[in-house]
Parts: structure tokens; sequence; C-alpha cells
């Protein structure tokens, strides 16, 4: 039988990589490489996933080096000679194996104000918002992201600078800032300007090619740069 | 520093980003131009000496230097880990000192 040769971090911060011979199927994802080994060869591997469909964003992991939605990746897109190496997430703690610790991943979020603050109650009618309006726009742009980190764990600047908000925090601001019925405009552009925040970003664009949704954190990111720019020479910050 | 001066800061980049463009462009076309016959001092100064508009091109293109490099070399410091009071104010140094050396440069052309 045709087999695959597979290399899976084990471990935490330190470990190694195990290889393993994995049967190889027609259509088969790289989490159906990674769920074989689990069920098949050996229990002990944690790793993380939910839906499989590519909703959920859980199953995130760094194959031959780059970081991908393993559910929706196919083995034949990216086996190198018969092989592949599965390594967690960069820029994240590694709880064990192939499973990251997300948290800090997620208080970016809270950080860059990421939540909706509205002023309407339920008493209101509905806003209404033209689907045609740049603004609408700008938000069909980037709302579909899933949270899988794969933008974070592929940014060279996250790397260099562990407190930069990273390019899904700074995304999801940026749907925001363009969503015509939120009211904390002004804290959200002082939360994610700065040092630290969306001036950090040098346009690498390892975002913008690897989000496996096809958004494009970066211009995100230019927007919420000009945004800022131009309310910070109105003294509006 | 504040965050209304990390942006200030970010905007200044941005504007000596574009002057530098531009700045480069002409002097490099300059270079190509003036050494067409050889290169020499005589047929420089003879170029420069008493001209406001080389003089103004030149202090311009040295203040956009001056603003453009130390802020670009502060980035760098902070993602080597290296942030704070100390490091802002050896950048403000290095601006004044890129700023006299480059228009005491242009001075000497010039005058």
């Amino acid at each position: 039988m045709n087999t695959l040769k597979v290399k899976i971090w084990r471990g935490t911060e330190t470990g190694e990589f195990q290889s393993y011979e994995v049967p190889r199927l027609e259509s088969q994802t790289v989490l159906d490489v990674v769920t074989y080994v689990q069920r098949r060869l050996d229990p002990s591997l944690a790793y993380r996933f939910a839906c499989r469909v590519g909703v959920c964003g859980s199953c995130a992991m760094s194959v031959n080096g780059v970081s991908r939605w393993t559910c929706r990746t196919h083995v034949s897109k990216v086996a190198q000679d018969g092989s592949l190496e599965i390594a967690p997430l960069r820029n994240l703690p590694v709880i064990r194996d192939l499973a990251t610790d997300m948290s800090e991943f997620f208080d970016k979020w809270a950080k860059a104000r990421g939540q909706f603050t509205g002023s309407k109650t339920r008493k209101d009618d509905f806003a209404a918002v033209n689907p045609e309006s740049k603004e609408r726009k700008r938000v069909d742009a980037a709302i579909e992201c899933i949270g899988c980190g794969v933008c974070y764990s592929s940014c060279e600047v996250v790397t260099w600078k562990p407190d930069y908000l990273g390019p899904a925090a700074l995304s999801r601001a940026w749907t925001l800032v363009n969503d015509v019925r939120d009211v904390a405009q002004k804290e959200r552009l002082a939360a994610v300007a700065g040092d630290a925040g969306c001036h950090a970003c040098h346009t690498h664009l390892n975002c913008t090619e690897r989000c496996p949704k096809g958004i494009s954190p970066t211009a995100g990111i230019a927007g919420l740069k000009r945004a800022i720019l131009s309310a910070t020479l109105k003294g509006e910050m | 520093m504040n965050t209304r001066s990390q942006v200030l800061l970010w905007g200044a980049q941005r504007i000596s980003a574009m002057l530098l463009a531009v700045c480069v462009i002409v002097h490099l076309i300059t270079i190509i131009y003036a050494v067409r016959n050889g290169l020499s001092a005589s047929e420089i100064l003879g170029r420069t000496r008493g001209s406001v508009a080389w003089g103004g091109f030149y202090a311009l293109f040295v203040m956009a230097v001056a603003v453009h490099a130390p802020i670009g070399v502060r980035n760098i410091c902070a993602e080597f880990g290296w942030r704070g009071r100390g490091v802002d104010v050896l950048m403000f140094v290095l601006a004044l000192t890129l700023a006299m050396w480059g228009l005491r440069a242009v001075w000497a052309v010039v005058s």
C-alpha cells in the first residue's frame, strides 16, 4: 500500500519530531493524517479540531513549515516527496504536541476593542445599512474570519514584537471601524494605534498570503493606519 | 512615548519616504548626467555654487533623511527588544547629527 512518511512534533516548547507511517488515501486531508496517527498509532497525541469543514478555525497547524487549516488542506497539495512535517502554530505557547494556547491571541482581540458597542435597545427599529455602501463593502471583505490563528502564526512582526496585536485582531477592529452602528470608534482607534498596534505592521503580507478565507488583514491594517493618522491630525486622538 | 507621538512619527516617516522616493530618483539621474564626461570637483561646484535650486533640493533631501532614518532605526531597535526613553533620545541625537552633517555638506558645495 502507498504510505506517507509523517513527522509530528511531540512535546511542548521543547520536544522532538516523531516519525509515523500513514496509509495514503485518495482525497486525504492533513487532519485525516493526524487523526489516523492519534486513533491507530499513538493515542497520546494531542491536537485540536471540531467541525472538519473549515468553519470553526480549531485545526490550524504548521504543515511543512507553512501555517494552514488542516481540515481543508489536501495531502496532495502539500506533501513533498511523500512526506509531511506537522508542527504546532508559531508565535503561540505550545500546550502539548499540536495544541497551542490561543488565550493571548484572543485576548488581543479584546485589547483591540473587537467587541461591538451599540447604542440602540431592543425597542428601537433595525438599523438600515446599505449593502452597496463603502463601509459595508469593507466589512464584507473581512467579516468571514474564523479565528484560526494562521495569520498570527505567519506574521514576522508578532515574532519580533510579542506585544503586537497581530493581523486577526486588527482586521476585526477594522470591520468595527466600518460598522456604522458602532459608537466606540474613538476608543477603538486609540486601542489599535501606535507601536504595538497597526503602526507596527511592515506590510510583509504574510497574513494575506496565508489566510485560508482569502481575507487581507494587511488591507484592513492599512485602512486603520490612514484613519488613525487622519484622526490624529484633526486633533481627535 | 505616548500613542499620539507614535502615530505622528509613523506619519513623518511616510511623508519623508515619499520625498525620498522623488529625491533619490532626481539624485540618480543627476549622477548619471554628471559623470558623462568624467567626474571633477570643478564641474560639480560649477553647477552647485550659488544655486538656490540645488541648495534647496539637497537641503530637502538631507532633512528627509534626517527624519526618515532615525524613525526606521528606532523600529529596528524595538524589534530587537531595545525600547524606551533611552533609545528615543539617542534617535533624536542621530536625527540632529544627520541633519547637521548633511546641511554642512550642502552648504560646502553651494556657498
